[in-house]
């Protein structure tokens, strides 16, 4: 072995023993945060009320929401955020490099992928179900009667595996046909490429209304073959990074139990209440014991809204797709929805 | 009995005359010469009715075109802030300083498609759907088109390739740098983050230092798998081969995120752009040697044994002698790539960058403009083929210009 080649060995290694070390003493993802001074948020490229582009180019959505309320958590600025796109697979792959810091992106929580993908489910934020859509001509009433159609799914999603189960544990047939593009689906679809359009029951819902030349010729069956609770991702082995990811949304649906909007929130600052109290951070530290600003919720209230607040506008009454709340009201008007008590 | 050749009064030969030189005989002579041709000419035209009857109906009933004027803005520059926007068009304005530079210094004469080349700006200020300062700036950008033009025309004949040449070369760092931005954000030039870019500024921006860079790469490939040193023949073929063996995505998928597995994570992440311009490069590079090679194959073994004679050393006969012909021959096939290559570039919208087509697609997610794909789609696709055709266009001028195709022996 010449000298040189000794050398190039000797500097490979400790190249990589550097590397390694760096890997080692990596910081908590609450100081990488504050260190860059702003969030990454691993979201949509473009999915209908969740995450998508508005007409001036900023990002807008019920995912991009919670984005911003975190920015408003940590930094009291909801613009100290940045979105990271991802499809379907490459989600987790930037959360595991590190890329993004939580993953905001409609993820439906099961056991393989909180096992798998060293990733840690945070808080359930939306409660969905799959279902299917026909057309009405297709005179389809129940799943058995599908025997042998084609099916447009979205490649890489739980969607996808769902209805693998369903026609399997019935004992029936289907043709899949994957589309990663969930507009070039749709047309799919409703060029008769398909004979069925299988995704969230909400969405199938909100978009036939909203964009469907004849809403009327298609129908959701009814049936709902998986549960898909979509939640907050964080990377494993980071619990503070996790409280604080659990605590912005349990934070929020506090605040639309409590009654505080965006609008009335400075008249809750003067509040007697000591529950609204520890919110708004007028007495008790609450912010302190997560590594936040005492005003946390106070900043997140003012400037992105509470729990009803972010769904009314992005997915609800105030938008286009006028979904009702139903599984995601309130638990005290019959919903689903519950946050831990500010103790 | 074969008629004499009609001459001139000074014996030349002149070529046939053209008798009845009107329209119905055109129409006659090429549509309805025989019972066969008139059955293919009202087959076709009836077809051709039914099918632009269909089309214009749907372009000017049917489509509901507000989601592109509402659109527009983010359609071309993507997340790029509003109140920055100035230093695209100041982009723009050297741009067509650039174009008109090089239309002067590649053509020897306006003619037709030149002032079409040159005309895009007006064009564009006269689309419906664009602004009042769209149309100003559109008209300013006109303005220096004609003036670099004119400008060029001072220089001297040889001095304008050279002009065009290096003002070209510069002007993708200088555009980069302006439109990333310098200073904090209460400075003149705020940094732009790239993440923001989009639109047609992304697309365009990757295809320009794609075809920009790929190319002297390329060369460098060509020259180096042709090398008798071993060692860097080997590396380059290895190179070649390995870099055509792989599709387009996977290398994007590569750089975008695999990259990032095998970095420190304190280290601040590599800008997402610069790393997808980093991977169209070296991809495009791979294929551009290869077509050089071909050219400098093509090139015969006494134009080197000439340039030895003459005493040249192998860089300046490669330089001077060499390169020229074989790059001249493969224009034809450099400029399909380069085309091949803009429309590739919509792969990057798969990694999560917003390149026109991904911006058409987060449109497409907006709740406001559900189900308007038709028409966000036919747009997306008028710009790129307007984009592609002009690359052509101005392909065929520069071969007219160099003679490429002309037999040697017609030199």
């Amino acid at each position: 072995m010449s000298k040189k080649f000794r050398v190039l060995c000797l500097c490979v290694f400790v190249l990589l023993a550097l590397t390694l070390s760096v890997h080692a003493q990596d910081a908590s993802t609450l100081e990488l945060v504050q260190e860059r001074g702003h969030i990454i948020c691993i979201s949509h490229s473009g999915y209908p009320g969740f995450g998508f582009l508005d007409e001036e180019g900023n990002f807008a959505g019920f995912d991009t929401d919670f984005c911003r309320a975190t920015a408003a958590a940590i930094f009291g600025d909801a613009a100290a955020h940045e979105i990271l796109p991802a499809s379907s697979a490459d989600r987790f792959t930037f959360l595991a490099t590190g890329e993004g810091d939580v993953i905001y992106r409609t993820t439906t929580w099961t056991l393989s992928r909180d096992t798998d993908n060293n990733a840690q489910y945070a808080v359930i934020y939306f409660y969905d179900g799959q279902g299917l859509m026909v057309p009405t001509s297709l005179g389809v009433s129940t799943i058995e009667e599908l025997d042998g159609a084609t099916i447009c799914t979205d490649p890489g999603t739980t969607s996808e595996l769902n209805i693998a189960d369903a026609f399997a544990a019935r004992g029936l047939e289907y043709t899949p046909l994957p589309i990663e593009d969930d507009e070039e689906a749709w047309n799919t679809y409703l060029e008769g490429r398909c004979d069925v359009r299988t995704t969230d029951r909400s969405y199938l819902a909100s978009y036939a209304s909203t964009a469907f030349p004849n809403p009327e010729e298609h129908m959701v069956l009814d049936i709902t073959i998986s549960k898909e609770p979509l939640a907050h991702v964080v990377r494993n082995g980071d619990d503070q990074w996790l409280d604080i990811i659990q605590w912005v949304t349990f934070a929020l649906i506090n605040a639309e139990e409590y009654g505080i909007t965006s609008e009335n929130v400075d008249g809750f600052l003067d509040s007697e209440d000591p529950v609204i109290r520890r919110m708004l951070g007028t007495e008790d530290d609450f912010g302190g014991k997560l590594g936040l600003p005492s005003d946390w919720v106070y900043q997140m209230i003012k400037q992105v809204g509470n729990y009803g607040e972010m769904f009314d506008r992005n997915l609800g009454a105030g938008s286009p797709l006028n979904l009702s709340r139903g599984p995601n009201a309130l638990w005290t008007d019959g919903g689903l929805i519950y946050a831990p008590p500010f103790r | 009995m074969p008629t004499a050749p009609v001459t001139d009064p000074q014996g030349n030969v002149l070529p046939p005359g053209r008798e009845g030189n009107t329209v119905v005989q055109w129409i006659k002579e090429n549509l309805f010469s025989s019972l066969f041709d008139s059955l293919l000419t009202v087959i076709s035209l009836l077809f051709m009715f039914f099918v632009l009857r269909l089309a214009l109906d749907w372009v000017f009933n049917l489509a509901q075109w507000d989601v592109i004027a509402a659109n527009i803005n983010i359609l071309m520059k993507g997340s790029y802030p509003g109140e920055q926007v100035w230093r695209i068009w100041i982009g723009l304005y050297l741009l067509g300083g650039i174009a008109g530079i090089n239309l002067r210094a590649w053509n020897r004469e306006l003619n037709r498609s030149t002032v079409t080349i040159a005309a895009i700006p007006l064009i564009l200020a006269l689309l419906p759907f664009a602004s009042e300062r769209a149309r100003v700036n559109l008209i300013i950008i006109q303005g220096t088109i004609v003036a670099a033009y004119l400008l060029t025309s001072v220089a001297k004949e040889k001095r304008r390739r050279q002009i065009a040449a290096i003002t070209s070369i510069f002007y993708i760092p200088a555009l980069i740098f302006l439109l990333e931005g310098f200073t904090d954000e209460n400075g003149i030039m705020p940094l732009v983050k790239s993440d923001l870019w989009g639109g047609l500024l992304l697309s365009v921006l990757l295809a320009a230092v794609g075809i920009i860079f790929s190319l002297p790469i390329g060369i460098i490939l060509a020259l180096g798998r042709r090398s008798r040193q071993p060692a860097i023949s080997a590396l380059c073929i290895t190179y070649i081969e390995v870099v055509r063996g792989v599709p387009l995505i996977s290398i994007l998928f590569m750089g975008n995120i695999m990259l990032q597995l095998f970095m420190p994570q304190s280290l601040p992440p590599i800008d997402r752009v610069i790393r997808v311009m980093v991977a169209i490069t070296f991809f495009t590079a791979a294929y551009m040697a290869e077509i050089v090679r071909g050219g400098l194959q093509a090139i015969p073994k006494g134009q080197y044994d000439a340039a030895y004679a003459l005493g040249f050393s192998s860089l300046k006969s490669m330089r001077i002698i060499i390169l020229p012909q074989a790059l001249r021959i493969v224009i034809p096939v450099i400029v399909s790539q380069f085309i091949g290559l803009l429309l590739d570039t919509t792969l990057v919208a798969l990694v999560g960058l917003y390149d026109l087509l991904g911006i058409g697609q987060a449109i497409l997610s907006n709740p406001n403009w559900l189900g308007r794909s038709q028409e966000v789609y036919v747009f997306i696709g008028l710009i790129y083929w307007i984009l592609a055709t002009s690359m052509a266009f101005a392909s065929q001028r520069l071969e007219k210009t160099l003679g490429v195709g002309r037999n040697y022996d017609g030199l």
